[in-house]
């Protein structure tokens, strides 16, 4: 599998009236063609804001302050906003994580879903009549895509007519309109009822299949990246804590806060003993020392931690950010 | 009733100075303070301050220009009107009736209003719906119509205009207090006043009020600007003060019969409303964000 | 919005109407000072006649019964003879009436070409030297009076650099036969260019004086509803998609930033009611403010109360208008 997405060292800051909040810090991170990585962490652990700046949308007063992102070959960064608008929604698209508030209310779904294919789709037809038709007809086959019944007769409708799944599955539409070759999905779950959660996730994996797109998937929600993701990274305080094939790092988690995650999660099997939390709270992001960041709340903390920590090779396709690994081996 | 001692109020004292310290650091805001303190002593000291006797008429001196204009003299720095009455100290006597009259009117108005919104916040049902129908019908009036027809009707003077456009200012607070009445009274602290026995005008003077200055301060000072331009309005249009009492209103009107030869019978009257009214709106955006940021971008 | 929804709400008028007749009514009914007295003036008439007069008037009933006489009568736009014309109040109002909505109309198409635009540019560029000439702009708008700034202008443009004119509606050389009162329409449907653009002169500096405090306002509302919906999660995922920067800004953000706009414009066009007594004192304009301040002076009651039973009636209306515009414009409310 060839990289598709390659982020080296980047770091977002955001200016407050306060002082210089660094949200992400240093993190690098590759996605292959087709893969499907799970992003974990936190609020506030840095994953949105991670993928909003590969995206080219961290707005003011954040700015993105170093690192490089190479997607397909080309420099994101390095490129014009005009160039980016070319790339979003077409090469890399984007799910947020409340339809509800993502899909403009104003608009209807038809025209919220076809200025995307009139912004980025150069094999529509050049003739008026035709392309109008084609605009259509690629708007009912995308909402039949997504499962919503009767496409055809719903485009004329305002977002606040459809349930919260069925608008999720029209942002999911919107988003995979010019089958991009990256799809990040923000939360796709969180805003959503139990039952529908999984069908939404279903979906998202059977199109990422039947399009060999690769997606990344920020969640909170370890069991999702379990049942959907080929590998998974951990972010803590704007940092990647660790990362590697989903299977090792769910049966065998090296860093500790992987540990303390895996371990604050309710799991059948383990009925009627005690959920263990991670105790204290996220440090606070403005003027951070630089030194392992989990230092205050780690179980296996000792002085010599209060040093920055590098990722180190945690096995093969792994790597952690601790320097206790063969405490947790 | 019986002496109950509140534990829970809410430590308003130290937000209170939080927010003055806010206000304090706005340098725009604290600026405009200062103008205003400038037209208040002016208004007090006004007899000690001009140098003239505003309603001293020289045909002599007839709109003879401002003192850096040729013509001019330094005796009388902006000029003289058509009657040849000193400009300058017609503008320091009619910062009187200005100053007087904006607060007066939202002195009145605001309590008015507070006593109107606590009643229709706090004991809701046939009290509300009463007050809020005669809010209603008073909104339904253009401010500027409603005083012209009281106006109308009490004929001119000083007491009438405060009493024309108090008749329709203390809407605006009511509707404040209401709303925020509503709101505070479900609070914790305000049940526990009631399950300790305190009564209704205890609960609504001694727990609700306080907390809900802020809003209602920062509405008047706002308002007040516009009582202040809505006097002057009058006052132009003949049925404010009379003559020869000096108001900004009515010197900018008499104005109007020399624009084509005096230019500053007008100009200086209406730059002093100017200056007035964005000092007190600029301090009441920086009460406002200091004080009720709700509001404030 | 549904019908009966637009019912309830219409229904919800009736009590306010009724509340602001009846203070129109007391205004001019405790009035100190006799209305025979007034109609009589200095001539001389027997004490027959005069009792005849008092009863014509309908001032030998009761309050009430007056209150409801008023109320009928209004209802077919009967408000009685004005004393100073002798002619219907009703009459002499319509005369004067589409002067005023001219100019109304005319400063709010001012204010909204100007303020939206600017608020916009406002929000889109916040902080920059736009946006905060744009706010000092704005403050500056609602602390001018109207009456001082018309006199600035007309010192301005009228006096000083002799391009406009000082006051009327259309110069006296301009001869437009009345169709619909409108003199900016009159004129074009007269095919007569010239008394057109003179017309248009006559209206720029009142219609710029009324609508200056709507402007500022417009554009404080905009600007801070623009930011707001700039914020918004759909605005992002918009940008996501790729869209250009001006489909960004323009369909998903104004339309949305609109909403406020649009129904705060419509409540304060009520405001441009009040507005235009003084602009038209001002200017000289022959609208019906004029002619009710004029009438105050003159004690001509029954017009002043019309007057101010119609703009009440008007504003009240525009609220209406507002409130229904707000809901309608906004997909989101479900009625």
């Amino acid at each position: 599998m060839t990289v598709l997405l390659e982020v080296t060292n980047l770091r977002t800051e955001f200016t407050a009236r306060a002082g210089l909040v660094r949200a992400v810090d240093g993190v690098s991170l590759q996605i292959s063609r087709g893969e499907c990585l799970g992003v974990v962490g936190e609020s506030g652990s840095g994953k949105s804001v991670t993928f909003s700046s590969i995206m080219g949308l961290v707005r003011p007063p954040g700015h993105v302050t170093q690192g490089t992102i190479f997607f397909d070959g080309r420099d994101l960064r390095g490129m014009s906003a005009e160039e980016m608008r070319g790339v979003r929604g077409r090469d890399i698209a984007m799910t947020m994580q409340d339809a509800l508030t993502a899909l403009n209310p104003a608009l209807t779904v038809g025209e919220q879903l076809a200025e995307v294919l009139i912004a980025h789709d150069e094999t529509l037809p050049k003739g008026r009549a035709a392309r109008r038709a084609a605009i259509r007809d690629r708007c009912v086959e995308m909402l039949g895509l997504v499962g919503i019944p009767s496409p055809d007769s719903r485009l004329r409708q305002y977002p606040h007519e459809f349930s919260g799944g069925m608008r999720q599955r029209i942002m999911i539409a919107i988003a995979l309109a010019c089958r991009p070759k990256l799809l990040i999905a923000d939360e796709p779950t969180t805003a959503l009822d139990v039952t529908i959660q999984a069908q939404v996730l279903e979906l998202i994996s059977d199109i990422r299949g039947q399009m060999g797109m690769a997606v990344a998937l920020i969640t909170h929600d370890l069991g999702v990246v379990a049942e959907h993701c080929d590998r998974v990274m951990v972010m803590y305080a704007g940092q990647v804590v660790e990362e590697g094939p989903t299977d090792d790092v769910i049966s065998h988690p090296r860093h500790p806060y992987t540990r303390g995650l895996l371990a604050s999660i309710p799991r059948p099997a383990l009925r009627g003993q005690p959920l263990t939390p991670i105790k204290g709270q996220v440090p606070n992001l403005m003027g951070l020392a630089p030194q392992c960041r989990f230092h205050s709340r780690c179980p296996l903390a000792q002085p010599d931690c209060l040093v920055e920590v590098p990722m180190l090779s945690a096995g093969p396709g792994r790597r952690a950010r601790c320097l206790r690994l063969e405490e947790t081996s | 009733m019986t002496d109950v001692t509140l534990a829970h109020t809410p430590p308003a004292d130290s937000l209170f100075r939080r927010n003055l310290r806010d206000f304090r650091r706005n340098r725009l805001a604290m600026a405009s303070v200062i103008v205003v303190l400038i037209f208040v002593i002016m208004t007090v000291a006004a007899p000690l301050i001009a140098p003239h006797d505003p309603n001293q008429t020289d045909l002599f001196r007839r709109l003879q220009p401002p003192a850096w204009m040729e013509g001019g003299d330094w005796a009388f720095v902006l000029g003289c009107d058509g009657l040849g009455r000193d400009i300058l100290s017609r503008i320091i006597y009619g910062a009187r009736i200005s100053i007087f009259i904006g607060v007066v009117v939202i002195v009145l108005a605001t309590g008015v209003g507070i006593l109107a919104g606590l009643a229709a916040g706090y004991f809701r049902g046939w009290v509300d719906v009463v007050i809020g129908r005669v809010v209603d019908i008073l909104l339904g009036f253009p401010y500027l119509i409603f005083a012209i027809g009281l106006m109308a009707m009490m004929g001119p003077g000083l007491f009438n205009i405060v009493l024309a456009l108090a008749y329709k200012e203390w809407v605006i607070p009511c509707r404040v207090v209401r709303g925020e009445t509503l709101a505070v009274r479900e609070l914790e602290y305000v049940e526990a006043a009631r399950a300790l026995g305190a009564g209704s005008g205890h609960i609504m003077w001694r727990e609700i009020l306080p907390n809900i200055m802020s809003p209602v301060i920062v509405v008047a000072t706002i308002r007040m600007a516009n009582v202040i331009i809505l006097e002057a309005s009058l006052s132009f249009l003949g049925l404010g003060v009379q003559p020869p009492t000096a108001s900004w209103g009515s010197m900018v009107s008499d104005g109007r019969a020399f624009i084509l030869e005096a230019w500053w019978v007008s100009t200086f009257p209406g730059l002093a409303i100017v200056l007035l009214v964005l000092a007190i709106n600029v301090a009441s955006q920086g009460l406002r964000d200091a004080f009720d940021p709700r509001f404030s971008e | 919005m549904s019908l009966s929804r637009l019912l309830e709400r219409l229904l919800q008028l009736i009590p306010v109407l009724l509340g602001v007749s009846a203070i129109a009514f007391l205004m001019m009914a405790l009035t100190p000072g006799d209305p025979v007295q007034i109609i009589i003036g200095d001539q001389s008439i027997t004490p027959e006649q005069e009792a005849e007069l008092r009863r014509g008037l309908g001032l030998d009933r009761s309050l009430l019964e007056r209150f409801f006489i008023f109320l009928r009568n209004a209802l077919q736009f009967d408000f009685g003879t004005s004393y100073y014309h002798r002619r219907p109040v009703s009459d002499v109002i319509a005369e004067r009436l589409p002067a005023t909505i001219e100019l109304s109309l005319v400063a709010l198409i001012v204010a909204l070409v100007t303020a939206i635009p600017l608020g916009v540019l406002a929000a889109i560029r916040k902080n920059s030297i736009l946006d905060r000439l744009a706010t000092v702009g704005s403050l500056l708008g609602v602390s001018l009076p109207g009456f001082w700034f018309g006199l600035l202008l007309i010192m301005l443009f009228a006096v000083q650099l002799q391009i406009l004119p000082v006051s009327g509606r259309i110069g006296y050389s301009s001869e437009v036969p009345t169709i619909t009162g409108f003199l900016l329409i009159d004129t074009l449907l007269h095919r007569d260019l010239a008394a057109f653009g003179d017309a248009l002169r006559h209206i720029l500096l009142p219609a710029i004086t009324l609508g200056l405090p709507m402007t500022a306002i417009l554009m404080r509302v905009t600007r801070a509803s623009m930011l707001e919906v700039l914020r918004q999660d759909y605005v992002t995922f918009a940008d996501a998609k790729g869209l250009s920067r001006r489909r960004v800004l323009f369909r998903h953000a104004l339309k949305n930033a609109l909403i406020p706009t649009v129904s705060v414009a419509a409540i304060e066009t009520g405001s441009l009611l009040g507005g235009n007594m003084i602009v038209e004192a001002v200017f000289g304009w022959p609208g019906l403010g004029r002619l009710v301040v004029e009438s105050i002076f003159l004690r001509n009651y029954p017009l002043v109360q019309a007057a101010v039973l119609l703009y009440a009636v008007t504003y009240v209306l525009l609220n209406f208008v507002a409130d229904i515009l707000y809901t309608v414009l906004n997909p989101r409310v479900k009625l």
